[in-house]
């Protein structure tokens, strides 16, 4: 929610609720596990690199899942490495967030048929974000990550660690049809192939 | 040397081997009791001396019923090359170890008994390679089936919205 800003000659006070300043922090700081499985972990190294610099936006690579609020699946994932991103996953301090990073991580992509390769990472962790893409460029994954620091925002987690969110008679807004749509749109029939 | 030359020495110290020239690498197919001994040869005699095992790999042929195992191999020293090959029962596959002639060969094996299920017989370490270790079946089987899923992970995708799975949901906080 946006706080109330009270303006004066020398500056300005903001009043709102603890849960926006959280997320103010948790929005700007979102870190994640430089962790890949393939070749879209190149890309991934260069989306953090100087070129996009995903830096700027507070996305910092941290290399231990107990400091990550992020794990990108970047890569294939095959049914060896499947129980160790999951370990990897529940590593993490909650809240935090899955980007499906790539054509493999979102559905097997062009390894399909083959045997040893899951098909999706959303078969094994809760994804909130997919990039499609063989690879995605990097700005496409600037934007994945900008729309996690989206669901962020949208998400009081202090409310809902409590048990007291979602709740029609909050005034914090219900979480977002348009990103609960995306989710359902990539979670949708999957041609063969 | 030549291939030719080769299959003579080897035939000289092992007794008759089908010989196949190819187009690319010439290949000697030695019966299985053979196998460790044809290698050995070709790994110690001075005049052959390939010391350098380039993969060791299996061909099904269900039409023979035979699993063929692979040797290319490779000399440094006087550089030229060969493809040693032997053909195995497919109903019960086993091969002696070539791990003590080119130490290469211990992962190779291992992959060997992973996606063909070929038993390595002694040797020192015969687990799955590549796949995780309660992995049923053989994979480069021509007769290979895929499992409908592999520790509760489907291997196909849910087609429809109502098949959809949802992932385990994160262990309660204590
Ligand atoms: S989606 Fe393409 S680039 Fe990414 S891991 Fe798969 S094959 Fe590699």
């Amino acid at each position: 929610m946006d706080p109330y800003i009270e303006r004066s000659p020398d500056g300005a006070v903001a009043i709102g609720t603890l849960d926006s300043l959280l997320n103010l922090a948790r929005k700007n700081s979102e870190w994640y596990l430089l962790f890949a499985t393939a070749c879209c972990g190149i890309e991934l190294m260069q989306t953090g690199g100087p070129r996009t610099d995903a830096d700027r936006f507070g996305f910092v690579f941290r290399p231990t899942p107990r400091q990550a609020d992020t794990i990108i699946l970047a890569g294939t994932i095959t049914y060896k490495m499947a129980s160790r991103v999951r370990l990897l996953y529940e590593q993490m301090a909650e809240p935090r967030y899955v980007i499906s990073m790539g054509s493999c991580a979102n559905t097997g992509g062009p390894f399909y048929d083959s045997y040893p390769v899951v098909k999706g990472g959303d078969l094994i962790l809760p994804v909130d974000v997919y990039v499609a893409g063989c690879p995605p460029r990097p700005e496409a994954l600037i934007e994945a990550l900008m729309l996690v620091q989206d669901k962020m925002a949208r998400e009081p987690w202090l409310r809902k660690a409590r048990g007291r969110w979602p709740d029609p008679k909050d005034p914090w807004p219900q979480p977002s049809a348009v990103l609960g749509s995306c989710a359902a749109a990539a979670k949708g029939p999957t041609p063969k192939g | 040397m030549k291939p030719e030359e080769i299959r003579d020495k080897l035939t000289a110290s092992l007794g008759a081997a089908e010989y196949t020239p190819g187009p690319g690498d010439a290949a000697i197919t030695v019966p299985v009791d053979r196998w460790h001994e044809a290698a050995t040869v070709l790994r110690r005699d001075p005049d052959l001396d390939f010391d350098f095992l380039r993969s060791l790999s299996g061909v099904d042929r269900p039409a023979v019923g035979k699993i063929e195992v692979v040797c290319h191999l490779l000399s440094y020293r006087h550089r030229h090359t060969i493809v040693l090959k032997t053909g195995i029962d497919r109903s019960a596959p086993a091969v002696p170890t070539l791990s003590d002639v080119w130490p290469a060969a211990n992962w190779h094996e291992r992959e060997l008994y992973d996606l063909f299920g070929v038993n390595v017989t002694s040797h020192p370490d015969l687990r799955r390679l590549l796949l995780p270790e309660d992995w049923v079946g053989h994979p480069l089987r021509k007769d290979y089936k895929e499992p409908d899923s592999y520790r509760g992970i489907p291997m196909q995708r849910p087609q429809t919205a109502a098949e959809a799975v949802t992932p385990p949901a994160a262990p309660e906080k204590p």
